[in-house]
């Protein structure tokens, strides 16, 4: 079971350590679940400014003895990966509740840094080509989804404005004014195709929620949602000479299989939403839609929380900021916000089943990492 | 491209940054291939599958035996961008800025600096970048108008066109056909140096007929000459041909005493120092001087600097120290972008060589390969058969190289 979902709310820059913000979100969590951080036996954790510290280091940063340990350094693919090892821990009895968290700092020059030795291949062969960082390699992706699949800008853009108008819902949003397709459209060019609204910005925040068993929620009387089916695949499709197509592609059959449901049954989705480009993939390989028919998905449908098919229903990272391995959380923590109930004003009517995605790690010139959960309201 | 405008003396002139220069190890063999203008990849000595990026393990079989080799430099470009931002100084003064995705036929996918005319098909070539280190450019793969123009591709050549030359010795042969070389190649002024100007050389009136040529009195040997040439024109100089040498046959035991010897080192290795002294302060000021910057410094050393003639061994002493100073000046100019091209030509088809049995390169030819080097951007020189041949030697085998000569 999933519960306890927080979110330390974001700013644009901190002057504090990873540490400080990660140490916020297990405190919150501790707050929300009314555990003693003793009771708290299992952690992972996300990060990729807390070096040179790692899981561990901060168990000491924090006076924790947890039985149960992992770092889970795997980008916007973190807390998907983080909720399978912590649902088998649990299943396994390794630990009774395991603390998730993700989050980073974000120093005024500390995304530079970042960038210049994110990977050897990013240091060797990305970095020294204009040192555009992502930007530079989901342009490559989305220039050539436009140009095999036929894709507009406005496409991308319905998913950016439909977004924003979640956000204005969502009071941690780092983005509060509203967006026009007009403004969308205007927006000065930052790697062609990709404009100014295409791209996430980076910020600090931190983000958790607790894995546990049911009885253990119960007793603890924890508003709860039920994993029903994940999945985690890296480096699918090595041999393909751009990156169209991510793990899901491979293992989907396996996730609804697991979650005794199919696309249709779904009730929102939360995607990873560094660039909206991956949004479309994922909705193409998770099989909302065929491969190549993103286009045409998005003309057909409306986004928002009480569309035809909600996305990414607090923002996503386009409207909330992306806090570094914060972000793959994101998407998580509003499912489970979704389906205990904890959604305020974006709550998805009659929300039973959600399925959150995770992609990350660009190390060279594609997202290694992919990664998808199903979770339902505790009832479904 | 139309001649740059003369320069405000008044306004700032922007100082050099470079591009992002950080590698690891097993990456520098791209730029060992780059510094000889070749394009190699690794490639499974156990599978033969080509790797990009470089890597320790061959991503097919696992094989830990991966060789740099020359791979066919064709392949498609699959998608491109055009970037308006940057996390980097160097690319942020040079927005916009192109890059492609290029599927090469040799296998891998290889993200590239992309040249403005570029169509569907590309030409990739492995170049050194003004931090010295290599990247990879996508070029149209057939040559087009003015192809050299292109403003990304200039950062990464030392085009002579619209550039200040100083050639340090126009006095030999080899002076001569350099200066024939760049004005053809859109040098906008040659100063011609030579030493002891009371006495009038060989091809003087026809040098002197060369609107782009002024001639001006150097020599190498006088420090107060050199300082007060730089003086007058360092601030100026975007490209330095370094090319005044003294050569003498035999080794140790035909000659009596060091005067010979020492008079080949002051040319050969303190000359260098001199010029490197009183001219490289000024050029590393102005690595980043618009479209016509300071940009390269080239050394005419000899294949005999990587391993000793007998016959000519004091002449091979001096080349071999000049050739150790010259990788320091690289190192010291390489902060500013300021490239050192390092020639290193078998025989001269000269007077000092007159007992050597052909193959020699002609002056001509070597002008050539040595104005050819910095329009392409190459940073070690071969030039011609004797010396590509003498590399491979030296490369496959240095002990057996030194046999041979000696032989």
């Amino acid at each position: 079971m999933l519960a306890a979902p927080v979110t330390v709310p974001y700013v644009r820059y901190s002057i504090r350590a990873a540490h400080w913000w990660l140490a916020r979100a297990f405190s919150e969590l501790l707050k929300k679940s009314h555990l003693a951080k003793e009771d708290v036996d299992g952690l992972t954790v996300s990060s990729f400014t807390l070096a040179p510290d790692t899981a561990i280091g901060l168990t000491q940063h924090l006076g924790l003895s947890p039985r149960w340990l992992d770092h889970v350094p795997l980008g916007g693919a973190s807390a998907v990966v983080a909720l399978r090892r912590a649902a088998r821990a649990v299943q396994a009895g390794d630990a009774d509740v395991v603390a998730c968290i993700g989050g980073d700092t974000n120093h005024v020059d500390s995304f530079r840094l970042t960038l210049a030795n994110f990977s050897q291949f990013a240091r060797d062969a990305v970095y020294p080509y204009g040192a555009g960082g992502p930007n530079a390699s989901f342009a490559f992706l989305t220039a050539h989804y436009m140009r095999v699949h036929g894709a507009r800008r406005e496409d991308f853009g319905k998913l950016c404005v439909a977004q924003r108008a979640n956000a204005l819902k969502f009071p941690l949003a780092l983005f509060k004014k509203p967006l026009s397709m007009e403004e969308y459209l205007a927006a000065r060019p930052i790697a062609e195709p990709l404009h100014l609204f295409d791209c996430v910005m980076p910020c600090a925040g931190a983000e958790g929620f607790l894995v546990l068993s049911e009885k253990k929620a119960k007793l603890l009387k924890l508003p709860y949602a039920r994993l029903r089916g994940t999945i985690e695949r890296h480096n699918a499709f090595p041999s393909d000479p751009v990156q169209m197509r991510a793990g899901w592609a491979l293992d989907r059959d396996d996730l609804y299989g697991q979650a005794g449901a199919e696309p249709k049954n779904i009730d929102f989705v939360e995607t990873y939403d560094d660039y909206p480009v991956i949004s479309l993939m994922q909705l193409e390989d998770l099989g909302f839609c065929g491969k190549g028919d993103g286009p045409a998905f998005v003309r057909k449908h409306s986004f928002t929380c009480d569309g035809s098919f909600p996305l990414n229903t607090s923002g996503g990272q386009l409207s909330v900021g992306q806090a570094g391995a914060a972000g793959g959380f994101l998407g998580m923590v509003e499912a489970i916000r979704q389906l205990t109930g904890e959604a305020q004003g974006r709550q998805v009517k009659g929300a039973k089943l959600g399925l959150v995605s995770g992609f990350g790690m660009i190390n060279y010139d594609r997202g290694l990492g992919s990664g998808a959960a199903i979770l339902a309201a505790p009832k479904a | 491209m139309q001649r740059p405008k003369r320069k405000n003396p008044v306004l700032r002139t922007r100082l050099p940054t470079l591009p992002p220069a950080a590698r690891s190890r097993v990456a520098l063999g791209l730029t060992a291939a780059a510094a000889l203008g070749r394009f190699e990849l690794q490639q499974c000595r156990d599978c033969g599958a080509v790797q990009y990026p470089p890597r320790e393990a061959c991503q097919k079989c696992l094989s830990v035996v991966l060789d740099w080799k020359a791979q066919p430099a064709e392949g498609e470009l699959l998608a491109q961008t055009v970037l308006h931002h940057s996390n980097d100084l160097f690319f942020r003064e040079r927005l916009p800025w192109r890059l492609g995705l290029v599927k090469l036929d040799c296998g891998p996918t290889v993200v590239a600096h992309l040249h403005e005319a570029v169509q569907k098909r590309v030409r990739v070539r492995a170049m050194l970048d003004r931090a010295g280190q290599a990247v990879i450019a996508a070029l149209p793969d057939k040559e087009t108008t003015d192809m050299a123009d292109d403003r990304q591709l200039r950062e990464f050549t030392c085009d002579p066109k619209h550039r200040k030359v100083l050639v340090t010795d126009g006095k030999t042969a080899l002076g001569q056909a350099l200066i024939k070389e760049l004005v053809s190649a859109k040098t906008e002024i040659v100063w011609v140096g030579y030493a002891e100007p009371w006495k009038k050389f060989a091809g003087f009136d026809e040098l002197e007929k060369i609107p782009q040529v002024t001639l001006i009195p150097l020599d190498v040997t006088d420090s107060k000459n050199v300082r007060e040439l730089a003086a007058e024109i360092a601030g100026k100089v975007d490209i330095v041909v370094n090319n005044a040498e003294h050569h003498r046959s035999f080794g140790i035991g035909n000659r009596q005493g060091v005067e010979t010897a020492r008079a080949e080192m002051d040319v050969n290795y303190f000359g260098l120092l001199r010029l490197a002294q009183e001219f490289g302060p000024a050029m590393r000021s102005r690595g980043a001087d618009g479209s016509s910057s300071a940009v390269a410094w080239v050394n005419l050393l000899s294949i005999y600097a990587l391993a000793n003639f007998p016959p000519h061994g004091t002449f091979s002493a001096s080349k071999a120290a000049a050739h150790s100073l010259a990788q320091c000046l690289r190192a010291e100019m390489r902060p500013a972008g300021v490239r050192v091209v390092n020639v290193f030509p078998g025989p001269i088809d000269d007077e000092w060589n007159q007992l050597l049995p052909p193959p020699k390169v002609a002056p001509a030819a070597l002008a050539k390969a040595i104005v050819g080097a910095l329009r392409e951007g190459i940073e070690d020189v071969y030039p011609g058969d004797v010396a590509q041949e003498w590399l491979a030697r030296w490369r496959d085998n240095p002990k057996a190289l030194e046999r041979e000569l000696s032989a």
